[in-house]
């Protein structure tokens, strides 16, 4: 089916976030749609599906004009979408998942859930895919959960699939997996939309690229362009896409690490006996696909887990059984993943985040009361060091684009005397932009001699910033290998394959 | 797309265009939103709200009385009568009810007059103190329905002082008011102590603690020896020691007490620490986002409990202001009079803002001294009073509706135009 948005505008209130965009995707055609994140790219895929209207513009559908009221509209008309975010039941089981919206039901209202079993299989042997129809959703690996989204998309006959960032929760196999999956849809005469910001996958899979910035079409690229091109399209400007840094001087150890175990609150190990040190003027990073115990040796480091075996001592002092306020009082900052829930309060300026961490004693704090005057410069010098983009230091951290917000966050924790600074996932959701001040930051960080930790999902990363490698799997770590090791053999360790022998440093 | 192909475009040309995207709308969970809307919103919607149930009530008060009954039925012979009959039982009605509130304009001269505002004051000052409480522990994040029980243990704790021991003036007084503060502090403080320990839901413990203070209070009311006044058999308390009397403000004419002095400190302290202190600030923090407190190295589970302690002794203030002050001949287990359920409104109508709770605070003192003269006056029912603070709940509690009634904005979509730029 073709599928042609025409001239496209979504306005809220005064922002625009969809600009009269036009875009084709030929029958069979996989059309990757590269954009910054805010850029309007999933904007204009609710416009698609149906979740919002668009002001102007049209969908044509086989050259055939579309009105969707809602997504059960598009669904109808053809349109499927695998959400960056699975809208699956966890408890419910993949048959169930599948047929729930359009249940078949047999005399009475009983569902019908055989047939719902018989189409995931049908659609499974389709593809080759390996999907229990019986399994619960919750058990199954995050890259089966996806093949649930596209079975439920393909099971309501959809000849048009939207992709939003399908890559963002794979590893690096499942992602080539994923990528066959694609192109079988494609030869099976699917239309494919590719929502991403990585390039490389885009280069790879795409047949056309379309470029959205600010919520206008800015161009058309070639699959065969090069990175470089693309990035610099997407932000506008030329971009440094390699993190510049010179070797780094290890010094001593710093932290060690020793024979350290994670137990959940449930009673399930989720860090196995990792051992590992960090020396001053290093950057180690810890890779690993989502969900094999890096949070919880992050948070185990911060003092945010309650039941941690093994010793952690920084500079010969221990860390282990001590609370947050003790472990930053030791010198640690700390970056959390999930900037939003955890390293900021929306609705605190960014004068009173920048303190956030400080709330105790120390310059802004005395005999109880706030120095509110003190606050303010510090912001004030803050901000310009940073280049914290907002009104004033009185605006509301969420009212901030992400890329602000992860910059308040790293000039609260970078303006104290660090002993050791734990990144986790410091670049998560920015554009490249952002992503290229947060990297020389962590650099500048190394340099000034303080032992880093970059926790990330991002093979990207973890190649740009590292000086050496632990790579975790299943809570331990498989092994740490030097920071130039291929990718491929990251990749593989990052599905538990143990390091080659050539393992050093 | 195919049909006009656009090349690899010059970037730089582009680059000034970046001046228009903006963070879209903070993803936080819809009902967290919500909530913080409701208990913390924008001052406009507390007017509105105050005004659409004012215009209600005149609705209700007009739809009720006997004459615009009777004029209704031959509206389009005299349609004047019916208009007229409208008028005079709204205007009325809200003419008693200022003048039962504010100033009676039929009594002579000033310090009559003045008399219902300083009633007003005296109405005012448990709600003041009570909505004070629960806005703390709202700016917390606590819903503290608990009032009820904090209100009667303080009050029993403080009047137990006043009436059974000999203290000098002032002292006796003191020693009272501190033993209902601390009586309320305890009684909230186990609420921090049971959530911070065992995960149990302030709500459900607050509620179930109102009943656990309201038999534990009619029990020792009938206990010789305890509360029960000797020699009677009514559940009822002996009065008060004159040492333990809050004092007159205006004299013995008036019924406005030292307490209302007490429930302006009160205001002054909670904006202070709320604003300006450190305690405040780690207040503000949990209430706004537990999670990134928790991270920045705040102790949680001790400002849940601090925080539920503070909020029950501001309550526990209202507590003592009853029996010191109001009603100092003694009293029985209803002497909260439902104020700790009336501070909930007040918080909310006051957006859990130190000064707004004030301002709320007065006002609801004045539908309740208003609400009796406006009964006496016109013969409109007193229910009308219930039925306007209610209604004006309803509209807090829905902004949207009160948006939509007044064609306001939604907040959020405005926001657009302010960060300068995205793409940083």
């Amino acid at each position: 089916m073709k599928l042609e948005l025409r001239g496209i505008t979504k306005r809220f209130g005064t922002l625009t976030a969809n600009d009269s965009i036009s875009l084709t995707v030929q029958p069979g055609e996989i059309h990757a749609l590269l954009g910054e994140n805010g850029a309007g790219k999933s904007t204009l895929m609710n416009v698609l599906y149906g979740l919002y209207q668009a002001d102007e513009g049209q969908i044509l559908l086989d050259d055939v004009a579309q009105a969707f009221a809602g997504p059960g509209d598009a669904m109808k008309a053809g349109i499927g979408m695998v959400h960056q975010h699975f809208m699956l039941i966890p408890v419910f089981t993949v048959a169930e998942n599948v047929s729930l919206g359009h249940e078949q039901t047999k005399a009475g209202g009983r569902l019908d859930l055989a047939a719902a079993r018989a189409k995931v299989r049908e659609i499974s042997a389709r593809f080759g895919f390996d999907v229990d129809p019986d399994a619960l959703v919750e058990d199954l690996p995050v890259g089966v959960q996806q093949r649930v989204e596209i079975i439920k998309a393909l099971s309501r006959d959809a000849k048009v699939l939207v992709f939003d960032e399908p890559t963002a929760v794979l590893t690096p196999q499942e992602t080539d997996e994923l990528i066959g999956i694609m192109r079988q849809l494609k030869a099976a005469g699917t239309s494919i939309v590719f929502i991403s910001h990585k390039l490389r996958e885009v280069r790879e899979i795409a047949d056309r690229v379309t470029v959205i910035r600010l919520g206008k079409v800015v161009g058309e690229a070639d699959p065969s362009s090069t990175n470089a091109e693309l990035a610099s399209l997407m932000v506008g400007r030329s971009v440094e896409l390699t993190v510049q840094k010179q070797p780094a001087k290890p010094g001593d150890a710093a932290l060690v690490v020793q024979n350290v175990s994670v137990i959940d609150p449930r009673g399930q190990i989720m860090v196995k006996d990792v051992s590992f040190e960090v020396r001053r003027g290093e950057v180690l990073a810890i890779a690993g696909v989502q969900g094999n115990g890096q949070t919880e040796l992050t948070e185990a480091l911060i003092g945010l887990q309650n039941r941690v075996e093994g010793s952690i001592t920084l500079d010969g002092k221990p860390l282990t059984g001590l609370g947050v306020r003790q472990v930053l009082d030791a010198g640690v900052g700390f970056v959390p993943e999930d900037r939003k829930e955890d390293g900021l309060v929306a609705e605190f300026s960014i004068a009173e985040n920048l303190m956030l961490d400080r709330s105790d004693s120390g310059p802004f704090v005395k005999g109880g009361m706030l120095q509110l005057k003190d606050l303010a410069e510090f912001a004030a010098e803050k901000r310009v060091e940073f280049d914290i983009r907002a009104q004033s230091i009185e605006t509301h951290v969420g009212r901030l684009s992400g890329g602000n917000q992860q910059k308040v966050v790293l000039a609260r924790e970078l303006s104290r005397d660090l002993r050791l600074f734990v990144a986790a996932q410091p670049t998560r959701g920015l554009d490249v932009g952002s992503i290229e001040f947060v990297h020389t930051r962590i650099v500048e960080a190394r340099d000034a001699g303080t032992p880093v930790i970059v926790i990330s999902t991002e093979l990207d990363e973890v190649v740009a910033l590292a000086d050496r490698i632990a790579v975790m799997y299943r809570g331990s770590i498989v092994g740490i290998v030097p920071g130039d090791t291929p990718r491929d053999v990251l990749g593989l360790m990052m599905a538990g394959e143990p390091a080659p022998e050539v393992t050093a440093a | 797309m195919s049909d006009k192909p656009e090349q690899l475009p010059v970037v730089t040309a582009e680059a000034k265009l970046a001046d228009a995207g903006t963070a879209p709308t903070p993803d936080e969970p819809k009902s967290t939103r919500i909530l913080r809307e409701i208990t913390t919103g924008s001052a406009a919607i507390s007017v509105l709200a105050v005004v659409l149930a004012l215009v209600i009530g005149g609705i209700l008060i007009a739809v009720t009385d006997a004459r615009v009954q009777a004029t209704a039925g031959y509206f389009f012979s005299r349609p004047t009568d019916l208009l007229q009959a409208i008028g005079d039982s709204v205007g009325g009605a809200y003419s008693a009810l200022f003048q039962g509130a504010i100033y009676n304009f039929r009594r002579p001269g000033f310090a009559d007059g003045i008399k219902p505002l300083t009633e007003t004051l005296t109405f005012a000052t448990p709600l003041i103190a009570a909505g004070l409480g629960v806005a703390l522990a709202f700016r917390v994040g606590l819903f503290n329905i608990g009032g009820r029980g904090q209100m009667l243990v303080a009050a029993a704790a403080s009047g137990w002082v006043a009436f059974s021991f000999d203290l000098p003036f002032f002292i006796h007084m003191i020693v009272a008011l501190i033993a209902g503060l601390v009586a309320g502090a305890v009684w909230g403080g186990v609420v921090g102590l049971l959530k911070a320990r065992t995960g149990a839901h302030e709500v459900i413990v607050t509620i179930m603690l109102n009943y656990v203070a309201f038999y534990l209070i009619s029990f020792l009311l009938r206990t010789p020896g305890a509360l029960q006044a000797p020699g009677s058999n009514n559940p009822k308390t002996p009065g008060m020691k004159d040492t333990a009397v809050f004092p007159d403000l205006l004299g013995s004419g008036y019924n406005l007490h030292a307490g209302f002095i007490f429930a302006i400190a009160a205001t002054v302290f909670v904006w202070y620490l709320l604003n300006r202190s450190s305690l405040g600030f780690k207040f503000r923090a949990v209430g706004e986002n537990p999670n990134a407190a928790r991270v920045a190295g705040i102790n949680v589970n001790r400002i849940w409990i601090t925080a539920m302690a503070m909020s029950g002794a501001l309550i526990g203030l209202a507590g003592v202001s009853q029996v010191l002050g109001t009603v100092t001949t003694g009293f029985s287990s209803g002497i909260d009079a439902g104020i700790g359920f009336d501070a909930i409104t007040v918080a909310l109508l006051g957006r859990s803002r130190p000064v707004g709770v004030f301002i709320a605070g007065v006002l609801f003192g004045a539908f309740k001294a208003g609400g009796f003269s406006m009964q006496a006056a016109q013969g409109v029912p007193v229910d009308i009073v219930l039925v306007v603070q209610s209604l004006i709940v309803l509209f807090i509690a829905a902004p949207p509706l009160v948006r939509a009634v007044f064609r306001l904005p939604t907040p959020g979509v405005r926001k657009a135009p302010r960060a300068k730029k995205a793409v940083a």
